[in-house]
């Protein structure tokens, strides 16, 4: 009894201790997203060429729906690791151009090359507040059904691809059969 | 400057004061409605949901900031969806249900009471009552040494005066 009178101080300090210096490592900048396995939401918006689009419009298979816009830095970073999964037809992308101008949008893609299957003009924002985006780059993973699985918040670069991304589609697929 | 008096009108002197005080008050900051957005509003009550709403709801870019607060995109998006729902007539709760379902707990300056948010709700209460324990605890050990046990039994008694006895 006395023995343990004496160690729980000790106790006590480890604890608090280790509990501060997870804290230290914690990421409170990214939000979990609250739309993982609910299905995309519905829209009915043009894409940045101007062509009408809605959800009928999506791919039947798994996809990235990725959120950029022109004046996005790290969207530029990420933006050769979208061309190549594009190029090599690994996954379709589709991209929405959040809160951006449309003629910007276009110059970009002009300057940048365009990954995207088409990209959902979102002028306003208002597309991206139901999807719950916070701020471009975020790219979610959608599977076959339109449901979204997975998002990453920030640059999607090759590391984050191989560590997070393509463990998740394989799970996907896996449950697919 | 010298000790010559100066006839100073005391109006003069009114009128200049009150124009320091003016120019002083200029540079107060204002309230935390800092945000110049120019939403109109049918009524006062409209307006006062509004600054309620936006105050209670964070901003999910520039984190420790309300809506109200915040000159982040998203935030500016809000407010303008906040506004439009007010005009719509839609409740402040289903607006915080719109909110909620987009980007969750961390919207809301006041988690609401899940398993998740137990102990952010109540942690404070267990830490006061580990303390409470423990402040008790003491109290009680103090109580006792100080009560019983300070008074030496007879044999006691003897083997002191034998140590003394030594000694002298």
């Amino acid at each position: 009894m006395s023995k343990l009178r004496f160690y729980l101080p000790v106790l006590g300090f480890f604890f608090v201790a280790i509990a501060l210096w997870r804290g230290l490592y914690l990421d409170t900048k990214t939000l979990p997203s609250m739309l993982i396995d609910k299905p995309m939401p519905n829209f009915e918006l043009t894409s940045v060429d101007g062509i009408d689009v809605s959800n009928s419009d999506l791919p039947d298979q798994i996809f990235l729906l990725n959120v950029w816009g022109s004046y996005c830095l790290p969207c530029l970073i990420e933006h050769p690791t979208l061309m190549r999964l594009s190029e090599e037809g690994a996954i379709p992308v589709v991209g929405v151009n959040y809160r951006d101008r449309q003629g910007l949008a276009i110059d970009w893609l002009a300057d940048n090359g365009n990954p995207f299957s088409f990209s959902i003009l979102d002028e306003s924002g208002r597309f991206g507040i139901d999807l719950g985006v916070y701020g471009a780059p975020e790219t979610y993973l959608v599977d076959a059904n339109g449901v979204i699985r997975f998002r990453h918040v920030s640059v999607l670069d090759e590391t984050v691809w191989q560590e997070q991304f393509l463990p998740a589609i394989a799970e996907l697929l896996e449950e697919g059969g | 400057m010298s000790s010559m008096a100066i006839p100073v009108n005391r109006n003069v002197l009114l009128a200049l004061a009150s124009v320091i005080v003016l120019l002083c008050s200029l540079l107060l900051p204002s309230t935390s409605y800092s945000q110049v957005d120019t939403f109109v509003f049918d009524t006062d009550e409209q307006q006062n949901r509004f600054r309620t709403l936006s105050n209670e709801l964070r901003c999910p870019m520039c984190q420790n900031s309300s809506l109200s607060g915040s000159t982040g995109g998203v935030a500016e998006d809000l407010r303008r969806e906040v506004h439009r729902m007010i005009m719509e007539g839609v409740s402040d709760s289903e607006i915080i249900q719109f909110m909620f379902e987009r980007y969750g707990d961390f919207i809301l300056f006041r988690p609401r009471l899940t398993a998740g948010t137990v102990l952010l709700w109540f942690g404070p209460l267990l830490f006061l009552f580990i303390g409470g324990l423990f402040a008790f605890g003491i109290w009680r050990r103090a109580r006792k040494i100080s009560d019983s046990d300070t008074e030496l039994d007879k044999s006691q008694q003897k083997r002191l005066q034998q140590l003394l006895g030594d000694k002298t």
